[in-house]
């Protein structure tokens, strides 16, 4: 029921001029200082708007509490399932280091999660229903006992008790540790924010290999370089795949590709890049050495860590300018009606509804 | 006994039934109420008999007891947008209703050819292209005299002016929740405080919400929002305590030139249908609804709008799709990715050389 679209508003147009053109052009410039050699993604478009305000609402999630959350549950998924296979194949250090920084990690992010809800005491409500629709129910069903099974088994690796249960708790946290690490892609990507909602295929695999890339990091740098092989393996593939996932988000969305470029965001996701890569080049390079997989894990997790940020900030970006809304929502409509048309044209051209 | 449900359109993968989206003719069996549940009842906001009174939003805000903010949204403070009439500026979790004020001038695209003196054209739009089917009034309007007085004091309705102010308009629109049939706030909703009621209307319970936020960027309509200082999220409830005793929403109640209907929203579409054809009629060539067709990405609308120009020109996104939509993708997604995890994970341990 929207027609009239091929002479938008039929001549009418705000009082006070051509606004949203003109002052988006204003502010790109004002706050353009980037990058030089910074490629513009898609021409700069014509959109209209209601007084430029944002037709979306912003996450009113905060940060660090969620980038931060979503950082520590990808590090601690993937050492959790790092600590269960050390564990079966007997590599004692690696498992005891595992299972450290993912009950460590898994506590942590469980109190980050906690601490941006509104209403911190009210954080057991996400138990009383059990949605598939919402990711944050399901992600409450995987994270509760990940973090429980994580946390008691990094408290029975340290007390030194039970060493039976160890490897049961150890295992069961693995079994979710898979899933919370991607479970957050789809986390961000069930929104409205037109960036993050576009690469929900690709949030997942980012977010899985950008916690491989910490667990297998912060694991290989505390672990002895002879146990910790399966780490800088898991490491160096998760830095690679997690690289080629963001390569796309960055680059196959057009116009809502951008925000990832520019601004906080595009800094934060360029030093997140230079991380990785160079942690996974050192990692190959000097992973045997104690300083050298010290430094390597250091920035891989930095990597990882400044990943979830500038993600985080793409996504904020993203839904504060009305025009990555109403810019994708425009072209969809004009490619729907020419599908009509076309189909039209093509089949029946007497037949009308 | 009807056992109402706070969980959404079950998860299936191909959705053969409009569980995530699509038409759904009846929502609340959907929702688990029983065949004897009230009708789905609704709004039709009609922006072109809107006065910008901004009644609606004082009445709503008297009856919901909501609290005072600023044209951003700051809590107890006053403030002056500076851009328009248009005070309050948004919907959020202080504003459940929000007046729209648009000032609009008439661009004439080409130097058409003027039927009065050099100069009228000034004054008069000039019955440019812009106004192509019009044919009847051009024809008059060339017929006429030399001083075109009749093409002057020829009525517009996409105005409501004469004469000379043919070129200004204003566009006021009384915006609110939409209450889609599809709703990504309710979908999204980890703890069930979002609900679908009897009335086919979707609620947030205060006394369940833990403020996770994560309704807030699901609305595709930027409509629901977090209170800080409180926590929790807030939204309108259709006067969900009105409408058990029998009552209308208040913002309808007060609304004094019926720019704001309530109603079963059948008999209210039938109303915009016909609404639509007589402003056709009139040649208000830019009239449209917004959000009556069920088969738009959210479903179809429980609050619906006759507008006068394009969605965004109001701050309404031209093409909503609920997001939940491509959940079925997401969670395959997340699936496939999870088991990359365990793989690599897997191969990295077997591919190691076991330490002695």
């Amino acid at each position: 029921m929207t027609e009239g679209i091929t002479t938008p508003g039929a001549g009418w147009r705000r009082a006070d001029g051509p606004p949203a053109q003109k002052r988006e052009k204003r502010r790109r410039r004002r706050g353009g200082g980037g990058r030089r050699g910074e490629v513009l993604m898609v021409e700069e478009a014509e959109f209209t708007s209601y007084y430029g305000r944002p037709i979306i609402k912003p996450p009113v999630w905060k940060t660090p509490d969620v980038p931060l959350y979503l950082f520590l549950g990808g590090a601690a998924g993937s050492s959790s399932i790092m600590a269960a296979l050390a564990d079966l194949t007997d590599r004692p250090a690696l498992t005891r280091n595992s299972r450290y920084v993912s009950g460590g990690a898994a506590i942590a992010s469980v109190v980050f999660l906690i601490h941006d809800l509104g209403r911190p005491q009210r954080f057991l409500h996400m138990l009383r229903v059990f949605k598939p629709t919402s990711p944050l129910s399901i992600g409450s069903y995987i994270l509760a006992p990940f973090s429980a099974a994580a946390g008691a088994t990094a408290a029975v690796e340290l007390l030194g008790w039970f060493p039976r249960l160890k490897r049961f708790g150890g295992v069961v946290a693995a079994l979710f540790g898979a899933p919370l690490a991607t479970y957050t892609g789809v986390l961000f990507s069930n929104t409205a924010v037109p960036s993050w909602h576009a690469a929900h295929k690709e949030l997942p695999f980012v977010f899985g290999a950008s916690g491989m890339a910490a667990g297998g990091g912060i694991t290989m740098a505390i672990s002895p370089i002879e146990e910790a092989g399966p780490s800088r393996k898991m490491a160096v593939t998760g830095a690679v795949v997690e690289l080629a996932a963001m390569h796309r988000v960055e680059t196959e969305f057009g116009i809502v590709s951008e925000p990832y470029h520019e601004g906080k965001a595009g800094t934060l996701l360029r030093a997140a890049k230079s991380c990785t890569a160079a942690g996974a080049a050192l990692t190959v390079v000097a992973g045997r050495r104690r300083a050298g997989a010290v430094l390597a894990g250091a920035l891989l997790a930095a990597g990882s860590l400044l990943t979830r940020f500038g993600v985080y900030e793409a996504g904020m970006a993203s839904a504060r300018d009305p025009k990555y809304t109403v810019i994708p929502q425009r072209e969809r409509l004009a490619a729907r009606e020419a599908g009509q048309a076309a189909a039209q044209n093509g089949h029946a051209p007497s037949v009308t509804r | 006994m009807t056992s109402i449900s706070s969980a959404s359109p079950a998860f299936t993968g191909r959705d053969p039934d409009n569980r995530l989206f699509g038409p759904l003719p009846d929502v609340q069996g959907e929702a688990g109420y029983e065949e004897d549940h009230p009708a789905r009842v609704g709004f039709f906001t009609d922006t072109s008999v809107c006065i910008g009174c901004k009644a609606c939003e004082v009445a709503c805000k008297e009856w919901n007891t909501l609290p005072m903010d600023d044209a951003h949204g700051v809590r107890d403070a006053m403030g002056l947008s500076g851009m328009s009439y248009d005070n309050t500026g948004q919907l959020g979790a202080n504003s459940w209703r929000h007046v729209a004020f648009i000032e609009q001038t008439r661009t004439v695209d080409l130097p058409m050819p003027t039927f009065g003196r050099p100069g009228d054209d000034r004054q008069d739009s000039g019955r440019s292209v812009t106004d192509g089917p019009n044919d009847d009034s051009l024809a008059t309007a060339q017929q006429s005299s030399v001083l075109n007085a009749e093409a002057l004091s020829e009525f517009d309705p996409q105005t409501g002016q004469s004469g000379s102010d043919k070129q200004i308009r204003w566009l006021m629109s009384s915006d609110v929740c939409k209450h889609c049939t599809h709703a990504g706030c309710l979908d999204v909703c980890p703890t069930g405080a979002l609900f679908r009621t009897e009335f086919g209307t979707v609620v947030v319970q205060g006394d369940i919400c833990n403020g996770c936020g994560y309704c807030v960027p699901a609305c595709p309509y930027g409509v629901i929002e977090q209170r800080k200082d409180d926590g929790r999220v807030f939204k309108c409830t259709m006067c969900y305590d009105r409408l058990t005793d029998g009552l209308q929403p208040a913002c309808a109640t007060a609304c004094p030139t019926q720019s704001i209907q309530f109603g079963n929203l059948d008999e209210l579409q039938a109303r915009a249908d016909a609404r639509l054809a007589t402003l056709k009629a009139q040649g208000v060539e830019t009239a449209r609804l917004y959000g009556r067709d069920e088969d738009d990405g959210v479903g179809g609308a429980g609050a619906f709008f006759l507008l006068l120009d394009e969605p965004e020109v109001y701050g309404l996104p031209p093409d909503p799709v609920v997001t939940t939509r491509d959940l079925p993708a997401m969670w395959k997604s997340a699936g496939a990715a999870a088991v990359m995890i365990l793989g690599v994970a897997l191969s990295a341990v077997l591919g190691s050389r076991r330490p002695r």
